[in-house]
């Protein structure tokens, strides 16, 4: 292999296949058997963090950034004047392998600009995949993307070599996409999502029957979309996101803030800020509606499209709905401890446990580890002490806010300082 | 009574074979320490403990015994943390699982029990830090080769790993701190001591020792490293969060 050539293809294309966030390298069960190359069982291991403080799990690049399409929001989009590149299929077979055995990566996260049509370009995407799983004998971890309007066939036969493979839907409203990706059809991100979606369950089925019945993208299937591009409201996100968790059973939907990359007036302009913290909020969300019981309309309806950007949704929801508190730590019930704000699902957890063996005080609840400048007014536990005081859901906010400091304190007086 | 001082010779097998010794004579006033880390003990009567394989087993599995399951191995963790004292540590909580009826170790109540999960919980945090940060180098004879020098003696935890991840791939990850090393044969793994020749610089990817490809390589692992980054998203803090400084001298990609 032609180092140089190589390198310059890498910085190129491993550039501009940051902005996908992904970097998820857990939950395959790929056991190496045969003396092959890389065991990726279960646990994730993140080998290094840019100075963003991003993992670095996976070799993430594109194959090329030669695109058809011309969406506002990408960097390779064909309008954008920028170096093109396009990698050979064993160049990255032979990057992914050489990285791997030095033990810089988990695996592979390959994407692509769509070359030609949708159907050439996975059917390279494939290539990749299948050449490191039969030749090389790899049983690292493999991400593929699901080229939007690829055929049945090839994402039945991707999901066959990859660990995971994603579509990315990016903007969040089929009007939004409509004026930033005009060339695009909506219904082509969902058609390989749904093939790949009853694969998945089709495989598990037969594979609870016929023990050797090959593993199917054991990892699943994820999403992203960018935030901040195209005026969505987080309501809408939301509702988006829940939609495709339900329907699609997809593992995780990830939220990208918008990095402003173009000078076209449909989009952000560049160097306004990247909205981190409104991305921060959304995941919050998105954790609450997954793990901690709570429907999306909940934290989010017509009455409230949008979350707070100063306090964290579960108060926010705690301080609407005032009534279902306090709540008293040494009776509740499981689903009430995971609403109290200040309290994790770890905390809920110890809290079960604990409390088997004594009634907890506020000396207790500190140990186990709860936020207790968030959850004092909401909860009473083993003590004459509480919060008699008759509060307004202002005062709390008001009180909350004075004690407990955001890290996102520069953050946050930035971005409010863009509504004034 | 009289203090008893045993010294072992710093492998866990020895150790057990001190506890066992504890058991057997109903020692109750005794210390127990490594012989490259020996206190002066004034009023001690000191005694060299003879490691024995079959009586180690029998601690090790009387431990497994009271209902342990996975437990058992927080014991054999925070040995390896080679904290000083440990030892005495870990003779305490192993004397409260015997004496108890029920099953003990998650009493975090009991503070030689807490103090133990508290170690064996550093020692794990090092030990999956060495799965991410181990850098392969290919050496000039084909061997994939690692130097570290972690906070604890981890290379007996993370053998497992690398062992049936790098299967078909002759590598050595040594512990210059230590000074021995896992040695993979493809076949199994063995522990080895090398004499690291005298120019060698454990930092640096030179051409004496690593092949050519190796240094591209690692240039075409820093370029990566590099593109991969969102420099209007940088956030230091966090970045050193994730890898603490004393963790880049094993990064080629932080050089």
């Amino acid at each position: 292999m032609s180092f140089e050539r190589v390198q310059e293809k890498l910085k190129i294309l491993a550039d501009a296949a940051k902005y996908d966030v992904s970097c998820s390298s857990s939950g395959s069960k790929r056991n190496n058997k045969n003396k092959g190359l890389g065991n990726a069982t279960g646990m994730g291991i993140c080998h290094s963090y840019t100075e963003d403080g991003r993992c670095v799990s996976l070799l993430k690049i594109l194959l090329t950034n030669h695109c058809i399409y011309d969406c506002a929001y990408c960097v390779t989009r064909k309008s954008n004047d920028i170096k093109r590149a396009a990698f050979k299929v064993q160049e990255v077979v032979d990057l992914t392998i050489q990285f791997y055995r030095r033990n810089y990566i988990e695996g592979l996260f390959l994407s692509s600009g769509i070359f030609k049509n949708a159907d050439y370009t996975m059917e390279r995407l494939v290539a990749v995949a299948k050449k490191l799983r039969n030749e090389e004998n790899f049983n690292g971890y493999i991400h593929l993307k699901s080229i939007p309007g690829a055929s049945d066939e090839l994402m039945r036969e991707a999901g066959l070599y990859a660990d995971r493979l994603s579509v990315n839907i990016e903007i969040p409203s089929k009007s939004g996409l409509k004026k930033l990706a005009p060339d695009k059809n909506f219904d082509d991100f969902i058609q390989p999502m749904n093939k790949v979606k009853n694969e998945i369950i089709q495989y598990q089925s037969e594979k609870k029957i016929i023990k050797s019945t090959p593993i199917y993208a054991p990892a699943g299937q994820s999403t992203q979309m960018i935030i901040g591009a195209s005026g969505e409201s987080d309501f809408q996100i939301m509702q988006t996101s829940n939609h495709f968790y339900k329907k699609y059973h997809l593992k995780r939907v990830y939220y990208s803030g918008y990095v402003p990359i173009s000078y076209d007036n449909r989009l952000p302009k560049i160097g306004s800020e990247v909205p981190m913290l409104r991305e921060n909020r959304l995941y919050q969300t998105d954790w609450l509606m997954r793990f901690y019981g709570f429907h999306v309309n909940e934290i989010l309806n017509t009455q409230h499209q949008h979350l707070d950007l100063d306090i964290d949704p579960k108060l926010s929801w705690a301080l609407r709905n005032l009534h279902e508190f306090p709540i008293d730590i040494n009776t509740a019930d499981k689903r009430m401890l995971a609403r109290i704000p200040g309290v994790g699902m770890q905390s809920v957890h110890k809290i079960i446990h604990a409390r088997r063996y004594r009634k907890l005080n506020w000396e207790h609840l500190k140990k186990i580890g709860i936020t207790l400048n968030r959850a004092r007014y909401f909860i009473t536990c083993h003590s004459q002490e509480f919060e008699r005081r008759d509060l307004t859901a202002e005062n709390i906010k008001g009180l909350i806010l004075q004690k407990g400091k955001s890290k996102y304190q520069t953050t946050l007086s930035n971005q409010l300082s863009l509504f004034d | 009574m009289e203090a008893t001082q045993l010294v072992y010779d710093g492998s866990f097998e020895g150790f057990l074979s001190a506890i066992f010794l504890v058991f057997e004579r109903k020692l109750t006033n005794v210390t127990i320490y490594p012989e490259h880390n020996q206190p002066p003990e004034l009023f001690a009567t000191k005694e060299i403990v003879i490691t024995e394989t079959h009586k180690a087993d029998r601690v090790w599995k009387g431990l497994r015994k009271k209902n342990a399951g996975k437990n058992v191995y927080q014991l054999y963790y925070a040995f390896l943390s080679e904290k000083r004292g440990v030892e005495n540590l870990l003779l305490d909580c192993i004397k409260y699982i015997f004496e108890s009826e029920t099953p003990v170790f998650k009493n975090y109540s009991n503070p030689s029990v807490l103090k133990i999960a508290q170690i064996a919980k550093m020692v794990g945090r090092e030990k999956h830090r060495m799965e991410a940060f181990v850098r392969f180098k290919l050496t000039t004879d084909g061997i994939y080769f690692a130097n570290i020098t972690p906070d604890f003696n981890v290379l007996p935890l993370i053998s497992k790993h690398f062992e049936k991840r790098y299967a078909d791939q002759r590598w050595i990850i040594y512990d210059l701190e230590r000074n021995y090393g896992l040695h993979y044969n493809l076949e199994f793994v063995e522990d080895i001591q090398l004499t690291l020749p005298e120019n060698f610089n454990t930092s640096i990817t030179s051409t004496d020792f690593f092949t050519e490809e190796e240094v591209a390589f690692e240039n075409l692992w820093k370029d990566y490293f590099n593109s991969v980054n969102i420099a209007s998203r940088k956030n230091k803090k966090l970045h050193e969060r994730h890898v603490p400084k004393r963790y880049w001298k094993y990064l080629s990609e932080k050089q």
